[in-house]
Order: C-alpha cells, then structure tokens, then sequence
C-alpha cells in the first residue's frame, strides 16, 4: 500500500513533502521517545508521534521511514516541513488520537 | 578515507547531519542496507548526546575495505559513572531535552546494541570520548 491510499482512506491532512507520496508503507511504529524510533522503527513504517519538531524528520530520514503522522490535531514547525519537503518525507496530521488512529491503521494494513 | 565533523552543543537544528552525511557515503559504497542502518543508530545516538550534555565536539570517522571506526570526542561535563550512564532508561538530559523526545536513557544501549566494538571513556569536567567500530561485511551484531 502506498501512503497516499492511507491520506486516501483515513482522511489525512498532507502537510508536506507531496513528492513522497507514492512512498510504500510496509508497517507502523508508534512513539514519541526518539531513540526508541531510532532503535526498533523500521525502514517503510509509518511513524505515528505527536512530536512537531525537525529532529523527528531527520530521524525519519535517517531511517527511511514512509511518512510521519502528527496525531491529535497537532502541526508541524516550519522548519519540520522545510525539511519534509527536502527529504521528500510526507508529514501527514490527523484530529484523531494516537489510539484511534493506530487501530485503523493496523486494521487497514493487516 | 577520513572525514571530520564539528559538532555544536545545544544545537538541535543539525543534528544528524554527520550521520545522514555517513549514511548516503556507505549508500554510494554499496555496502549492506543493515550494516547501514546498524552505524545510522549508533552515528545519530552519539551525535545526539553530544548536543544534548556537551559544549562541543568532534565526529572522525575512519572509513577503511571491511570496517568503519567512529571517534565522537566531546567537551563536556563528562560521565562520573560509565556502569550507571550505560543502564537503559538512566538518564540526565534537562527538562528541555526531554520534552522534545530525547534524553529517554535508550541512547547509548542503542549504541551497544548495534556496535562491534563500543568504548567509552570520559573524564568528569572536562569531555568524553565514545569510540565505535563496525564491520562492514557482516550483518552479525
């Protein structure tokens, strides 16, 4: 599946980083401690964290994650999307909580 | 081949740098998706860590055929006890540091984790030194 069919089906905003849209989503890891992205994402997740700032999308570069969603109606910094667009990383946002949205991600992707 | 990076303490805005820098050179080099991703982890943690607690630093990365040596050398307020910095989970990262994410104590078990050989040495007051090698022919941690 790629990321833009779950923009598609959950009804995600796309803050940026359109080129990666056609990125494929193998899974999802859900947190907001960095190092525990950094130690057991894995590369093709979808990172799902309420952290705005730039450091998660160098993080997410460095491990090739598909794109981030930003849960509970927060938005991503400036610089975040500067560097999303960059990368071309999509930064997604959803109103739904971290729990909500985790569920029917693994319902779709599984 | 040797490269050197500087590092600022208290500057989030670059951190990575080093390591995405490490990790499109190994890209080029062809050499295995894992290993890469093994020296990403360790690169970044370390890295972090200097701009987290020090004032400054240096990253030299010695780059040979089969390995890759890190040297991460920080001025900083150095590690008292290496034995208690090392337990996952310990931490001594401000308040700040904290709120973005970091400072969790997952950072240097995530080196150990995935390093060939890991050393630290630190000297309290003045700096600390994490030293880092990696084959780059096995997958095998």
């Amino acid at each position: 599946m790629k990321v833009t069919d779950i923009v598609e089906k959950l009804g995600l905003n796309v803050f940026s980083g359109h080129e990666g849209l056609g990125r494929e989503v193998t899974g999802g890891y859900v947190s907001d401690l960095l190092s525990d992205v950094m130690g057991h994402a894995e590369s093709g997740d979808l990172w799902l964290t309420i952290q705005t700032h730039r450091n998660v999308m160098a993080i997410a570069s460095l491990k090739d994650i598909s794109a981030v969603i930003i849960t509970s109606g927060e938005k991503p910094g400036d610089d975040t999307i500067a560097q999303s667009n960059q990368e071309g990383i999509p930064v997604l946002g959803t109103e739904l909580s971290t729990f909500e949205l985790a569920g029917r991600l693994y319902s779709l992707l599984n | 081949m040797t490269f050197e990076y500087k590092v600022q303490g208290g500057d989030f805005t670059h951190a990575g740098y080093a390591s995405s820098q490490v990790k499109k050179m190994l890209k080029q080099l062809d050499v295995d998706n894992v290993v890469i991703k093994r020296v990403v982890v360790c690169l970044y943690e370390a890295e972090v860590n200097i701009v987290a607690h020090a004032w400054d630093g240096v990253i030299s990365i010695v780059l040979e055929t089969d390995t890759i040596f890190m040297k991460l050398t920080d001025n900083g307020p150095g590690i008292p006890n290496i034995e208690q910095a090392m337990q996952r989970g310990f931490s001594t990262a401000s308040h700040e540091v904290r709120e973005m994410g970091f400072g969790a104590g997952m950072g240097l078990p995530n080196i150990s984790a995935n390093a060939d050989k890991f050393l630290i040495t630190s000297e309290p007051g003045k700096g600390t030194t994490v030293e880092i090698t990696i084959n780059l022919n096995s997958t095998a941690v």
